[in-house]
């Protein structure tokens, strides 16, 4: 059990998708611009990378390894997640339109997410498990959605205040970035 | 004549996939801790965008408009495998070092942006250009990234030892740099951008728009 716990704390902080592994900087960049957007995606993303990774996982051990066939990894592992976000796009218009008004927009946009692509391969190479994998991509999800809160709240201070011109817009952004990466480096010695 | 030299610098300067337009950043800045994987990743990247677009647009006729996209999907991916072994064969150390983002040029925006916007609707020679300009134009900003990075970071150049150790700033080669020196050169982009936006604009803006 303090395994699984430990997979998760290490994905979530130590191991932070977005600051520390510089996965998913295309929504991190392009989203935090509003709280609920930022949480929006950040739901919907952990949502779809956690079914990924348990799609995935039993895919590889039992359909492409018996046959050797792992050098298709890269490429069934993004055909499996784009039609998984589309069925998860169909059901949830079908199921829960009032979910679906409020997070359809991102589903969309997950597709291309580096992020879920990046940790359904990272639960291959680092040979885990079945359920530290799932523990691993929850740890991965909620890091991702910390990354995105914490960043659009920042944002919305920085709207007030006074950045050098030089450094107006896009720049200060990354700055900003540069300073939660480097205060979730401190998470290093955690574990 | 002049317009094919024109599709080929706008991906290295005017519509530059990483300084300009601003996608495909997560592989530029999580691997620019040395100016070999910088290289490496550049023409890894530029290898998959110049086939990709080529293919694309030998078939551009032939693929269905409805299944366009996972069709380019497959063909990525397909040169984005090839890459990964070749790369495991030939350079181990190279790709140890960069790991996961090998297989992640697959999801890169610029790639599939560029075969969207540009390979389904242009000519082989013309996609081709294309494509050259934006992988070389990703590779130019990587390498600047990179030897900055190494440079202050591990205090070497190419590998060689140029700044003593106890003159090296660690924070450059972790994380946190990765930002600070990418907001940094966005932020020239920009200065460089604005100074030139006050002489008279020459030359027209081609009809190939940027992707995202």
């Amino acid at each position: 059990m303090s395994d699984l716990i430990r997979i998760f704390l290490k994905s979530c902080f130590v191991d932070n998708v977005v600051l520390i592994q510089f996965l998913a900087l295309c929504p991190f960049i392009g989203m935090t611009g509003d709280t609920g957007k930022a949480t929006g995606m950040g739901i919907a993303t952990s949502f779809v990378m956690v079914l990924a990774t348990a799609v995935t996982y039993p895919l590889y051990y039992f359909v492409l390894a018996p046959f050797g066939l792992e050098f298709l990894k890269i490429l069934i592992f993004v055909l499996v997640i784009a039609s998984l976000v589309q069925l998860v796009e169909f059901y949830l218009k079908k199921a829960a339109p009032a979910l679906y008004s409020s997070m359809g927009v991102y589903l969309a946009l997950i597709t291309t997410n580096c992020a879920i692509l990046a940790v359904t391969l990272n639960t291959i190479s680092k040979q885990y498990n079945f359920v530290e994998a799932i523990f691993y991509a929850l740890g991965a999800a909620c890091g991702f959605l910390l990354a995105m809160v914490l960043m659009s709240g920042i944002r919305q201070k920085m709207k007030t205040a006074e950045a050098p011109d030089f450094l107006k817009g896009t720049p200060i952004l990354f700055i900003a970035a540069g300073l939660l990466s480097m205060s979730f480096g401190g998470f290093a010695g955690l574990i | 004549m002049g317009k094919n030299l024109k599709i080929f610098t706008n991906g290295l300067l005017r519509e530059n996939p990483l300084v300009v337009l601003m996608i495909g950043l997560c592989s530029s800045l999580a691997v620019t801790t040395s100016v070999f994987n910088g290289i490496g990743m550049g023409l890894g990247m530029t290898f998959v965008i110049v086939m990709s677009e080529i293919i694309i647009s030998l078939f551009r006729k032939i693929i269905p408009n409805s299944i366009r996209i996972p069709v380019f999907i497959v063909v990525i991916a397909t040169f984005v495998t090839i890459v990964d072994f070749v790369l495991q064969a030939y350079f181990p150390a190279l790709s140890k070092n960069m790991g996961v983002f090998i297989p992640l040029i697959v999801v890169n925006c610029i790639i599939m942006g560029r075969v969207e916007a540009f390979a389904s609707k242009n000519g082989i020679f013309q996609s081709s250009l294309d494509a050259l300009g934006m992988g070389l134009g990703y590779t130019w900003v990587l390498i600047v990234i990179s030897i900055i990075r190494e440079f202050f970071g591990a205090g070497t150049f190419f590998g060689l030892a140029v700044l003593p150790e106890k003159f090296t700033i660690g924070f450059f080669s972790s994380a946190p740099g990765g930002f600070f020196v990418f907001g940094i050169i966005i932020a020239i982009t920009v200065a460089v951008k604005r100074a030139s936006e006050h002489k008279p604009a020459s030359g027209k803006k081609t009809t190939t728009e940027g992707a995202n």
